[in-house]
């Protein structure tokens, strides 16, 4: 419904400009110029959402309409109108004159009101999308839930008008874990996280003194697998997140790590060193059969399933630096796919198989890069220094990124295509290694 | 206190008393102040004939030479195993020179105290990703393991764990924290 080649290629090209230019101004100046890309995408397509009316005849939490607006800002594709410019406040459909909204260069309007639903505690969020262009509404949706659940209505309907308008499944209702430390060199409070795609609503899962790495969301998006050292050694573990029930998945001599899924939830490869040095492993789930994929006196860790289940991906330093490979998981058929740069580690694949995030290195600065598996060509996404643990939105669209601040670990998102970025919200102690959940 | 050019600079110091005394001049040999085991104080009181008119022979003096290299290095041997964190290069695993002669040390005292037993943990700085770098740890302490057990210490002495870009040493993120934090500490228990 929307023509999005264009707005973003346009998009694109701005933001290679941008940064060109940052590159060629002051090392000094070069924090702010990235700031500046992280704002905004030119291209963006203008949309205004109205403050919804409340009809509840009590107050809410929050206005869902400001929930919606930020998650289409965030993801690049659009440019929410700030409420300052609104002429009026339309609620529906019949009270929306366009000529005001298409005066104001917006394409497309969202409209809604919140009323009390049936039964107590229940709310109704009703919303409509129109075409300002065509005058025509493109989507309208009732959706109910409890008053603790605002949010989660306002994400989905977030979701709705992304699908709509895109073509593309919205990724405002999913999760992110990540792991949180706090406290000390001699005293560290490593927790376990899981919150909203924005970073509002964290929970933590899991506390522990020792270090825990690498979470793992299993396909079905109700367990998590994850590195914890609380056994004084790297261990694997899942833990359901609803019921909290951790299991010891993976406890060799030597180290036990970076676990990933299979598609179909049944395995978990995994990077174990009992053997002799680190070598990649699947675990069947079911039968516990444990099964040694890699074979090499290199390293071999950070596997990545494909989407349809028969090869994976992973860093390897064979060749004498860290590369990333691939091989069947019958263990056969190895090859290198990276040979841009000194440094290319820990891939993760598209969801649709065709590309690969990585983290690659070029004149000593880490960054997050994607390379297309048929051209081989490599795309750098993100732009500070110290950029890591890509992990990819189930629609594609964005990839979540550890990166520092003066020295501080927060979380990042870049726009695959729009290549917006934004920061998560900052909040105490050092924020790493995201994994964005599955759809829920 | 850099340990490793330790045993050279004593050598050199004890051929520096030998030749000083064979000039016969009338004043002390001017010893290095820094090195450990001949301070001026102890060498003036128990090397006794230093500007004497006798002067003790040569023989007595290659004796005595061979008696303070002895005492000289069996201290050595106990300061060398004060040495127990090893760096390493970026993306290397390689036992530095420098690890050597302490890490001899620590694989003849293990060989001779067969009860004691040692932790290697293994560390790299904050570049990288994660999970290489949790490899990238075990692979640097298993290369100081490899180094006790050729030398003397048994595999049921020494465990290796990695904690990968965990714990850094120095917090900072400059070349010379990096190079604090690229490391394996060896630790008794």
């Amino acid at each position: 419904m929307l023509n999005k080649t264009m707005p973003i290629a346009a998009a694109r090209f701005t933001v290679v400009a941008t940064l060109l230019l940052s590159l060629l101004l002051s090392a000094a100046a070069r924090a702010d110029l990235v700031i500046e890309i992280t704002q905004g995408v030119k291209g963006a397509v203008p949309i205004a959402i109205v403050p919804f009316a409340n009809e509840t005849a009590g107050s809410l939490p929050q206005d869902p309409s400001e929930i919606i607006t930020e998650d289409l800002r965030r993801s690049g594709d659009f440019e929410p109108l700030g409420k300052q410019n609104f002429l009026s406040l339309p609620s529906k459909g019949e009270d929306i004159f366009f000529r005001d909204w298409s005066l104001l260069g917006q394409r497309y309007l969202v409209v809604g009101a919140i009323s009390k639903g049936d039964g107590p505690d229940m709310l109704k969020l009703r919303y409509e999308l129109h075409d300002v262009t065509s005058r025509k509404r493109i989507l309208g949706r009732v959706v109910t839930g409890k008053e603790g659940a605002l949010r989660d209505m306002a994400h989905s309907a977030a979701d709705a008008i992304y699908e709509a308008l895109t073509g593309t499944k919205g990724v405002f209702s999913t999760k992110i874990a990540y792991v949180v430390l706090e406290g000390t060199n001699k005293k560290p409070v490593y927790s376990l996280e899981i919150a909203d795609a924005d970073g509002q609503r964290s929970k933590v899962i899991y506390k522990s003194p020792s270090p825990v790495l690498s979470p793992a969301w299993s396909p079905d998006g109700k367990k998590l697998a994850y590195v914890s050292y609380e056994t004084g050694r790297p261990a694997i573990f899942i833990q359901d997140i609803n019921s909290g029930v951790r299991t010891k998945t993976a406890s060799y001599k030597g180290i036990n790590s970076a676990p990933a899924w299979s598609p179909d939830g049944r395995k978990l490869a995994m990077t174990l060193s009992k053997d002799g040095n680190p070598e990649i492993y699947t675990l069947d789930l079911g039968s516990g059969d444990l099964k040694r994929i890699t074979n090499n006196w290199g390293i071999d860790t950070e596997a990545n399933w494909s989407p349809d289940g028969k090869s994976l991906v992973f860093t390897s330093d064979r060749g004498g630096s860290p590369q990333i490979y691939k091989t069947d998981i019958s263990g056969g058929g190895e090859t290198r796919l990276t040979f841009d740069g000194r440094y290319n580690a820990r891939p993760r694949y598209s969801m649709d198989g065709e590309s690969l995030f990585f983290v690659h290195q070029r004149e000593g600065v880490f960054n997050v890069a994607r390379m297309d598996l048929e051209t081989r060509e490599l795309d750098v996404l993100s732009g500070t220094r110290m950029d890591e643990s890509p992990s990819v939105a189930p629609n594609g669209n964005m990839v979540i990124y550890a990166t520092k601040d003066n020295g501080r670990g927060m979380l990042a998102v870049v726009g695959v295509t729009t290549g917006a970025r934004y920061v998560l919200p900052s909040r105490e102690g050092d924020v790493r290694e995201p994994a964005w959940s599955p759809f829920l | 206190m850099n340990m490793i050019g330790l045993r050279s600079i004593l050598l050199a110091s004890v051929a520096g008393v030998f030749l000083s005394a064979c000039a016969g001049q009338d004043q002390r040999p001017d010893l290095d102040s820094d090195t450990v085991g001949l301070e001026d104080d102890t060498n003036g009181s128990e090397s006794t004939g230093f500007g004497s008119s006798g002067g003790l022979s040569e023989q007595q003096l290659e004796e005595q030479a061979r008696q303070q290299e002895q005492d000289a290095l069996t201290a050595e041997q106990d300061a060398l195993r004060d040495v127990r964190v090893f760096y390493f290069e970026f993306d290397k695993a390689l036992v530095e020179p420098a690890a050597q002669v302490p890490l001899r040390a620590h694989a003849t005292y293990l060989s001779n105290n067969p009860n004691t037993s040692v932790v290697l943990n293994g560390y790299t700085d904050e570049r990288g990703t994660k999970e290489y770098n949790l490899a990238l740890g075990e692979r640097r302490a298993k290369a100081i393991e490899r180094f006790l057990l050729v030398n003397g210490a048994a595999d049921t002495q020494v465990e290796t764990v990695s904690f990968g870009e965990e714990f850094p040493a120095n917090y900072g993120s400059s070349d010379d924290a990096y190079s604090k934090n690229r490391r394996v500490v060896l630790e008794y228990r």
